[in-house]
């Protein structure tokens, strides 16, 4: 991907340039950076401007360079994708993301070897720390978390690209002294003005830091080398709110240089599908209405909402779980094959089968929403949602919610879909059952197929990830009796001993810029339309989610729903 | 771990066995991915066993140790289960006595695992057509060690007679580190390399494959000198008005050189066989530029 200089639709960088550091040796990145950024705002004669870009150019990576790299080529499957020179900035570097996956995922890809000889990482935060400071806590962090063994000169490595700098998010100063720290690096370590910008923040800080980037020039990439900016999710609240987060981040950055994370898509076995789906044969046959019934796709959590109360009351189960990560697995699993792996033909095929999810029209019968009361998870006494603290004691917010959903396209007509997520269930557990017909005639007598349930093949994408294909099996002996038995792949037993974690993949791909693992606006749009509907229709009603005690299997709406249809929820 | 030694027996009751001791485990030999077959004499069997072993816990295999043992002795056939702990498959020792040396494929056959592939690896002394040994043949990847050879730079030299797709050698998988931290060098251009020289200790045949992949690559002639080692110490690449030079003396921590950038450390440690062991199992496809640079190397006189 070439990020060529282009002029950006964001007006004029603004009068407050970087400032002149007071002396500075011999013609360096540094300057010519200098140079280009006066360019810009000085309009200094064309000629000067270009040449400067060239040599900026000399100094970054893009995708043109890298193919056209003698070192490289496409049969040697041995060496493996390492990203450019180039810096990753965190915001939000004290958060427990950051602690627990970003920091520790760094290491392990530096430990992978696949990490750029002057690759840096730049924290940003609201604390008063040096660069010691920074480097302790990321070293505790990544003892902690890290998948991979603790080598010492990986971490020494990694250790000579960290910094710090110390500001909050409104402090002029503070941006001014990153760009200063950036050009540093620049110069000390080669990276090239290629800068990946990670807001590990609550998106209410997006705006603020997105007009310092701006401000400052920093999202605006001198010729031959990019800018590239990460957002977590939640992408909005509803379709209005995600469309002007959307603006606020578009006015900054090119759609392509914008990563929207949704980890779900790093994982293994979510990448999985496509392979399942589209690698053999053996599945495409049936994958459709013909023989699928149903399609259930669950997202099971045993934890309450803890910590993140404030942020979930008025949230709720649909907005944080249904309308990202299930939804992108109901995309995966319904698509059409795409006509190349790359990001363009898999975004395109995505957003089709999601433009086509319909709702059914009574939404009061096709949707359930629950509550969390007391009760016992796991052998332990919990609390209900409505007494964690910082939950108002009359909050309506879900914490379970289910919703069927349908198809409109040839393959799926009339193959429902249903989506469930909660918090406080039974059991931590991550999966997409496809639910397949029963057979049309069965030649046995109906005493011996008695307990024969529906053939299911299921992905289950955590814990234990893997696949299980269930089927009817004689039961040995003179009767004939058949019995449903499993058939059981498991992906996550020994082959991802040392996989890559789903943070590291995504990094990666930042760093690397391949896109295809990242949800478009389109998509993140496309699924509140989805959405907005079901949380307007329970908005409007007066009456509280109904409650499930903690550690069961949901409200009994949702088990009406199923049944109804005459089908029933797979046990967590 | 749990061990069986079973003395004078044949394949076929080690393989009931086998599905004995599964079915007492609790364990179906599901979720296995290759059946790994060591060829190698007693004295590198522990290490062997242990590198496969390792290895297993990325790619969970059958592993069958071949041991040939005394030609003098009577025929007999001894076999050591291991399941449990160590690994996460199952570990098989045969040891070969007498004649039935020469038949090792015969005890292999009924012990392999069906439907998937079959990876051979000789961690000592290996045939020199590795596809046409009787045990090879079994192998749709075939692995040999040339540092383990008592002239090793002969032995990568004369590996191109033998060679048949999916043939490879440790001495290429130990350069990988090197050759994608030269390629991330190179992402952002440089300019025409002039010539250049691989400096490693004396008898080192993957420095002969770096040179010679470097210079097939670069179209320059690249040289390999001696130094005191361990292993690789440097790379040297000369172009118009500087060099690109990686240089490693601890065998851990390489420093990357480039015109018109500063000076830049990188971890680049020298991995257990493990690791090179399970980079060989993660593609089992034909690794072509091994190929191209193995006949290179049989025809290279900058050693």
């Amino acid at each position: 991907m070439n990020d060529s200089e282009q002029p950006s639709s964001a007006g004029p960088a603004g009068p407050a340039g970087p400032a002149e550091p007071e002396s500075v040796p011999s013609p360096t990145a540094h300057e010519i950076e200098l140079a280009v950024h006066a360019g810009e705002s000085l309009n200094v004669p064309p000629d000067d401007s270009r040449a400067a870009a060239q040599a900026a150019a000399s100094t970054a990576t893009t995708m043109e360079v890298m193919e056209a790299n003698p070192l490289r080529d496409p049969r040697d499957k041995r060496l493996p994708r390492v990203a450019g020179p180039c810096v990753l900035v965190i915001f939000g570097v004290t958060g427990d993301l950051a602690r627990r996956k970003l920091l520790p995922a760094i290491y392990d890809l530096g430990n992978r070897g696949l990490l750029p000889p002057g690759f840096s990482l730049v924290g940003f935060a609201r604390r008063d720390w040096a660069h010691q400071d920074f480097a302790q806590i990321t070293h505790d962090a990544v003892k902690e978390h890290a998948r991979t063994p603790f080598r010492e000169e990986v971490w020494k490595q990694i250790c000579e690209g960290l910094h710090f700098v110390p500001g909050s998010f409104d402090d002029d100063g503070a941006f001014d002294a990153l760009v200063m720290a950036l050009k540093e690096i620049d110069e000390t370590r080669g990276t090239g003005g290629n800068y990946a910008f990670y807001l590990s923040t609550p998106p209410k800080a997006f705006p603020v830091i997105i007009q310092q980037l701006k401000r400052t020039g920093l999202t605006k990439p001198p010729a031959g080398s990019w800018r590239r900016v990460v957002i977590e999710k939640p992408f909005g609240h509803d379709l209005k709110s995600a469309r002007e987060l959307n603006q606020v981040v578009d006015s900054a950055f090119k759609p392509d240089s914008v990563f929207r994370i949704d980890h779900y898509l790093g994982k293994e076995t979510v990448q999985n599908i496509l392979a399942l789906r589209f690698a053999n044969t053996l599945f495409e046959p049936i994958w459709n209405r013909g023989y699928v019934d149903h399609v259930q796709i669950t997202m099971a959590e045993d934890i309450g909402v803890g910590g993140r109360a404030g942020y979930y009351d008025g949230i709720g189960a649909a907005r944080d779980v249904i309308q990202n990560h299930l939804l992108q697995l109901l995309a995966l699993v319904a698509m059409e094959d795409p006509t190349a792996f790359g990001a363009a033909p898999l975004r395109r095929e995505k957003e089709k089968v999601l433009e086509a999810v319909t709702l059914p029209e009574d939404l009061g019968l096709s949707t359930a929403r629950g509550q969390y009361t007391k009760g016992w998870q796991g052998g332990v006494p919990v609390r209900g949602f409505l007494e964690e603290e910082g939950v108002p004691p009359d909050s309506k917010t879900e914490t379970y919610a289910a919703i069927k959903l349908e198809i409109a396209n040839r393959r799926w007509a009339g193959v429902p879909f249903y989506l469930r997520t909660g918090k406080r269930l039974g059991r931590r557990m991550t999966e997409v059952a496809v639910v397949f017909q029963r057979a049309p005639h069965l030649p046995f007598s109906k005493t011996d197929t008695e307990i024969l349930g529906q053939n299911a093949l299921v992905i289950r994408i955590q814990p234990d990830e893997g696949i299980t294909v269930r089927f009817g099996s004689k039961v040995p002996g003179t009767a004939m009796e058949v019995r449903d038995v499993n058939m059981d792949f498991a992906y996550g037993e020994a082959f991802l001993e040392s996989s890559p974690e789903a943070y590291e993949r995504l990094l990666l791909d930042v760093l690397i810029g391949d896109p295809p693992l990242f949800p478009h606006q389109r998509e993140v749009e496309l699924s509140w339309k989805v959405i907005d509907p079901i949380e307007e229709f329970w908005a409007k009603s007066d009456e509280q989610p109904e409650g499930y005690p903690a550690g069961t299997g949901g409200p009994t709406s949702a088990d009406e729903l199923m049944a109804r249809d005459g089908r029933a929820w797979r046990r967590l | 771990m749990t061990s069986f030694l079973m003395g004078s027996t044949t394949a076929s009751e080690i393989s009931s066995q086998l599905t004995r001791l599964r079915h007492q485990v609790g364990a179906p030999a599901v979720g296995m991915v290759l059946t790994l077959v060591v060829v190698c004499d007693e004295s590198h069997q522990y290490d062997a066993v242990r590198a496969a072993s390792e290895a297993s816990r990325e790619h969970p295999s059958r592993i069958l140790a071949v041991i040939p043992r005394e030609r003098e002795e009577a025929t007999r056939l001894d076999a050591e289960i291991r399941v449990g702990e160590l690994t996460t498959g199952e570990v098989v020792l045969l040891r070969l006595y007498g004649e039935l040396r020469e038949h090792a494929d015969s005890v292999l056959s009924p012990l392999l695992l069906a439907d998937i592939p079959v990876v051979v690896w000789w961690p000592g002394d290996a045939p020199e057509a590795p596809a046409k040994d009787p045990v090879g043949g079994y192998g749709q990847r075939r692995v040999t060690d040339a540092r383990s050879a008592r002239d090793s730079v002969a032995a990568i030299r004369s590996r191109i007679d033998g060679y048949t797709p999916g043939d490879t050698d440790l001495a290429w998988t130990r350069i990988t580190p090197w050759r994608s931290l030269l390629a991330a060098a190179f992402d952002q251009p440089v300019g025409k390399i002039l010539d250049g020289y691989v400096e490693a200790e004396p008898d080192h045949p993957s420095a002969a494959l770096l040179a010679v992949w470097l210079s097939q690559k670069l179209d320059a002639p690249i040289r390999v000198t001696e130094s005191k080692g361990p292993g690789l110490t440097a790379v040297r690449l000369r172009l118009d008005g500087g060099e690109v030079v990686v240089e490693r003396h601890d065998s851990r921590t390489a420093t990357l050189v480039r015109p018109g950038q500063p000076n830049r450390q990188v971890a680049l440690a020298r991995r257990p066989t493990s690791d090179l062991l399970a980079e060989e199992l993660r593609r089992l496809d034909p690794d072509e530029v091994y190929e191209e640079t193995i006949r290179g190397v049989a025809q290279y006189d900058g050693l």
